[in-house]
């Protein structure tokens, strides 16, 4: 079975570390604060200028003036701080963010990704994505391995516009967990009771299957 | 006006000299922390084929999109732009021309722009569409392209509290942009909720310096949120 939403955050919340400073992106990577694994602590950081982005707020409790990078009104954390766009980017550009989670349309075997523009399609623009990928070390995509139709968002090369070239090296679909190195992806893991033919059938470009490839397993 | 009393009395007075084919700066983070008086006053004016630089757009009938209403923009800077149909259309019909920027490139565009500095140098974009015809140099191994600052002929700026110095502090995430944007304009007009006695604000707490403000006004505040979430 390919990988819930939630499975694919339980997933990359195990790529936590006590004392991260991470910044998740929209969609399934938003999921992944649910599952921190307990007794770690982990800083949140969202791009609009926060630092230590709490839980949403009670009802009746939400403050226009407190809002994450997705627009919702959340609260801040003890320990969190706020600040300009400009402050929020050198964290961002300058490295200081442990761990990046977002999602794409398509990444490739160079470790580039496409996630923010479809030609013929209104483009809306890229927010802070670009931003994000050029300057995290530790990057994470979360996507889903192919399309509705069946057609594979690995690729040798992306075919759209690109958000960043060069900067992906881990890539956790709903089908597999897979890591890009030297032009190739190599697959780690995959999803319970997905076979390694339908992941080899649904990824366009080379993967290195190793002797041996462990089933993920959730409580 | 005397000395350091930057308090203008009306909207009208706070925007004196804005004039058509102008570029005006604006903070804000989607419907947070936008200058939403100053922006009605721009639509009351009539003030047309304006350059705006702001991180997104407003939404239909609220910040910065009602200025698409009368077609008052020409032409937007901007990261994200995907909150407004009105906008849309314009877009699409060549209306308006936007000029996509990344989030981090557009707050240090406005930075820089405050700050003197010409150009910079970001790995951001690098062999995506947005390095386009800008120039490249590489700097310990990793190419990086220039980006060029921003100066406005106005910046519009939401801020929480100021005095009549034109000190000003933020409240919370309505920060964003605002400071930048505030740096940025040859005249940069503030609107707050509250403008504080002299000696009333924390000199040690400061966002703004007085010295890039040129125009106070305090104001009130729909302060529309624009995705509710709240947990049960």
């Amino acid at each position: 079975m390919a990988l819930t939403r939630e499975q694919m955050a339980q997933r990359v919340a195990r790529e936590m570390q006590d004392g991260f400073y991470v910044n998740l992106g929209i969609g399934i990577p938003t999921l992944v604060a649910n599952y921190i694994p307990e007794g770690m602590e982990v800083m949140l950081q969202s791009e609009n200028g926060l630092l230590g982005m709490g839980a949403f707020p009670r009802v009746g409790e939400a403050d226009a003036d407190m809002i994450n990078a997705g627009k919702q009104t959340v609260t801040a954390r003890i320990g969190a701080s706020i600040f300009s766009s400009a402050e929020s980017f050198a964290m961002i550009r300058g490295g200081h963010i442990d761990l990046t989670v977002l999602g794409a349309f398509e990444v490739d075997v160079q470790g580039n990704i496409a996630s923010w523009m479809i030609p013929g399609k209104l483009v809306k623009g890229m927010g802070g994505a670009m931003d994000l990928v050029a300057g995290a070390e530790n990057i994470i995509v979360t996507m889903t391995h192919a399309s509705k139709d069946g057609e594979s968002k690995l690729l040798s090369r992306c075919s759209l516009p690109l958000t960043g070239a060069g900067c992906i090296k881990r890539v956790l679909t709903d089908l597999a967990y897979l890591e890009i190195d030297n032009g190739a992806f190599i697959l780690k893991e995959r999803a319970p009771g997905v076979s390694v033919e339908e992941i080899v059938s649904k990824t366009a470009g080379k993967l290195i299957v190793p002797e041996h490839v462990p089933e993920m397993q959730f409580a | 006006m005397a000395g350091f009393d930057k308090r203008v009395a009306s909207y009208e007075e706070a925007l004196a000299g804005l004039k058509d084919g102008m570029t005006v700066i604006s903070g804000g983070f989607g419907l947070c922390g936008i200058p939403e008086n100053l922006i009605n006053e721009i639509k009351r004016q009539g003030i047309r084929d304006l350059t705006v630089v702001s991180n997104n757009c407003g939404v239909d009938g609220f910040g910065l999109g009602v200025l698409l209403q009368d077609r008052q923009i020409s032409k937007v800077i901007a990261s994200y732009v995907g909150e407004n149909a009105l906008f849309e259309k314009q877009l699409l019909s060549g209306e308006i021309e936007v000029e996509l920027t990344p989030q981090g490139t557009l707050a240090e565009k406005m930075r820089a722009g405050g700050a003197g500095i010409p150009a910079f140098f970001t790995a951001t974009g690098v062999g995506t569409p947005v390095a386009d015809g800008k120039e490249t140099r590489e700097f310990k191994g990793r190419t990086y392209l220039m980006e060029e600052s921003i100066t406005g002929d106005f910046a519009i700026v939401k801020g929480w509290k100021a005095d009549h110095f034109g000190n000003v502090i933020y409240r919370h995430t309505a920060q964003n942009f605002n400071p930048l944007a505030a740096t940025a304009g040859r005249i940069t007009v503030v609107e707050v909720e509250e403008i504080v006695e002299p000696g009333e604000l924390d000199p040690t707490q400061i966002h703004t310096p007085g010295i890039y403000v040129d125009r106070i006004i305090c104001g009130t505040f729909e302060k529309r949120i624009e995705q509710l979430t709240e947990r049960n």
